[in-house]
């Protein structure tokens, strides 16, 4: 890596430092060559940490009042609603955070999706992050079913109830994760230790990921590798960190005008009634960030199949950075890549959609469709358009296209435009 | 001895990681079979009902192991049309008489084969019960004949004590 030799300035500095290198890393994060045109989609990984934070800090605070019996549960959540100082507050910044969390990290995707962040040098930290992703699911599934309302049982339930699904052991494999012969206390005790555990294992995941990072540096919106340090990058103190603090603030405002003026508009009505496993709500949804996973889940027929298909859903984004034949990252010089990645984002939204609608008649064949579509995606169109496609040429720095030549065709067309 | 002694030594090591493998399963296992069903679950093992005043046609819900059981008393129409159903037409084929030994009572668990959540009775396009989960479709015998859910519903141990009462389980 870059960093120069770092002495600290002070004498106790020096002496701590060479027992414990704490100040060398504090050095090394502020110090930290940043690609210079990093955009605004490059702010959520601080976004990201924001939100973990708030979730850890939350949880714990929730953890002091929330009791996890199945016959308590559903009043201890109430009681911190409406006894707990600040309580209303504290629990509807961890339920709509755990949204706007997945609404950050899906941005994050989706920002790497399209400037080719996974492809080599950067496939472990990919790998890590759609580790860190899997957990979120888990845990936020596991965290729906505390407050033990109809949704958090029967979501529990349908979920568990896919692990049915495996020939042979999934019965088995059911009733250890149940402790029972159905849901209930025992998987509300298990689930409540879970999820406290599983968040302290993504903060562990995050500091690999960005560890990784580190390694190679950031990707940059067009995509080249660049020389760090040089002309083409800034430190990231602080250049990063006030762009990073600005873009935390925007997301803040969104943040807290759903907990104070739509807390429950991500919730469901019937997460406000006790469970009852004598009776099944009419319409189970899950939360909306699982939607189009629950949406391939439904557009498949046969059980075992629907199960297997929604895991491969998240697998084909494991191994991306092979099925990905392109060497160009970023889709800026991509054009047809670039068409393909906005259809893959109209698909996914469709699959959203469709998975909160029942599965029957014209939503279902929808479903049917964006299914394929997402895997054909992955599967067939990224593989080929690697060797199909005719990209355009890449500058060969990040200053070049500003200070001289305009290489760049699509630079060139910009600018003439604008005349 | 040269040649002797690295084999000595993979002998010496593949034995040692054989042992510690055995020592690691060994303490793995109760963590892991402390989540499987613990004894006090287990001894809720059956449940007697009282089922005098359950009316023809209806359907009455109860709670056996944490789990909802239909015990429905079927009308001889519903009888006669379960019956009829030939069983190339089911897509999991089991004859009525198998699934209700005495025909006017049909006791199963009231879960979707599917996903597990609870079918609504007197529903679907069969007369019997509906599951608003994934739209399966069971009929008069609590068969399924529609929809995703892979089996019929499953038909607990049960008796009866008397002619008004069954135990389940």
């Amino acid at each position: 890596m870059s960093d120069q030799e770092y002495v600290p300035k002070s004498k106790f500095g020096k002496w701590f430092n060479d027992r414990l290198p704490l100040l060398s890393l504090a050095n090394h994060l502020t110090d930290y060559p940043t690609p210079k045109n990093l955009n605004y989609w490059w702010t959520f990984g601080g976004i990201l940490t924001f939100c973990l934070i708030t979730q850890i800090v939350t949880g714990l605070t929730l953890a002091m009042h929330y009791i996890a019996h199945s016959d308590l549960a559903f009043g201890s959540v109430e009681h911190i609603m409406r006894d707990v100082n600040y309580g209303w507050l504290i629990r509807y910044v961890h339920a709509n955070g755990a949204s706007m969390f997945f609404l950050a990290v899906y941005i994050h995707i989706f920002r790497a999706l399209y400037y080719g962040s996974y492809k080599a040098p950067r496939e472990v930290i990919w790998i890590i992050g759609m580790i860190i992703y899997f957990l979120m699911m888990a845990t936020a599934f596991m965290g729906y079913v505390l407050p033990w309302g109809q949704m958090s049982f029967w979501g529990a339930t349908v979920i568990t109830n896919l692990f049915s699904a495996i020939p042979f052991v999934g019965e088995g494999i059911v009733s250890w994760l149940w402790g029972g012969f159905a849901v209930d206390n025992p998987t509300l005790t298990r689930f409540y230790s879970l999820h406290y555990l599983l968040p302290f294992l993504i903060l562990g995941l995050v500091v690999l990921h960005i560890w990784a990072l580190h390694v190679p540096g950031n990707n940059n919106p067009i995509g080249i590798n660049i020389k760090k340090p040089s002309k083409d990058t800034v430190p990231f103190h602080p250049y990063i960190v006030i762009k990073d603090a600005f873009a935390l603030l925007m997301f803040l405002i969104v943040f807290a005008f759903f907990v104070f003026y739509s807390p429950n508009i991500l919730g469901h009505a019937d997460n406000y009634i006790e469970a009852n496993p004598m009776v099944t709500p009419a319409h189970i949804v899950p939360e909306w960030y699982l939607l189009p996973f629950y949406a391939i889940l439904r557009s498949v027929p046969d059980k075992l199949f629907g199960v297997i298909a929604m895991f491969a859903a998240i697998f084909v984004l494991v191994i991306l950075p092979w099925l990905d034949t392109s060497k160009i990252r970023s889709a800026v010089f991509r054009p047809l890549y670039k068409q393909f990645y906005w259809i893959l984002v109209i698909d996914v939204l469709v699959l959203g959609y469709v998975g909160a609608m029942p599965a029957e008649g014209l939503y279902l064949l929808i479903a049917r469709v964006a299914t394929a579509y997402y895997f054909l995606h992955f599967l067939i169109i990224l593989p080929v358009l690697g060797y199909k496609e005719k990209t355009i040429p890449l500058p060969l720095s990040i200053t070049e296209p500003v200070l001289g030549g305009f290489p760049n065709p699509s630079t060139v067309k910009k600018k003439e435009s604008l005349n | 001895m040269t040649k002797k002694s690295p084999k000595r030594r993979e002998f010496l090591f593949t034995a040692s990681y054989a042992v510690g493998a055995v020592g690691v399963g060994a303490v793995v296992w109760p963590l892991i079979d402390q989540m499987n069903p613990d004894a006090s679950v287990k001894a809720l093992a059956s449940t007697e009902v009282d089922v005098s005043s359950v009316e023809p046609g209806k359907t009455i819900t109860v709670l056996w192991r944490g789990k909802p059981v239909f015990i429905k008393r079927r009308t001889p129409e519903e009888i006669q049309e379960a019956r009829n159903v030939k069983l190339e037409d089911l897509p999991h084929p089991e004859k009525d008489e198998d699934r209700a030994k005495n025909p006017e009572w049909l006791v199963m668990l009231g879960i979707c084969t599917h996903l597990g959540c609870v079918p609504l009775n007197d529903k679907g396009d069969y007369n019997g019960w509906f599951c608003p989960c994934h739209g399966s479709h069971y009929d008069t015998s609590g068969r399924i004949r529609k929809g995703p859910a892979p089996t019929n519903m499953e038909v607990p141990k049960y008796e009866f004590v008397n002619s008004n009462t069954i135990k389940i389980g």
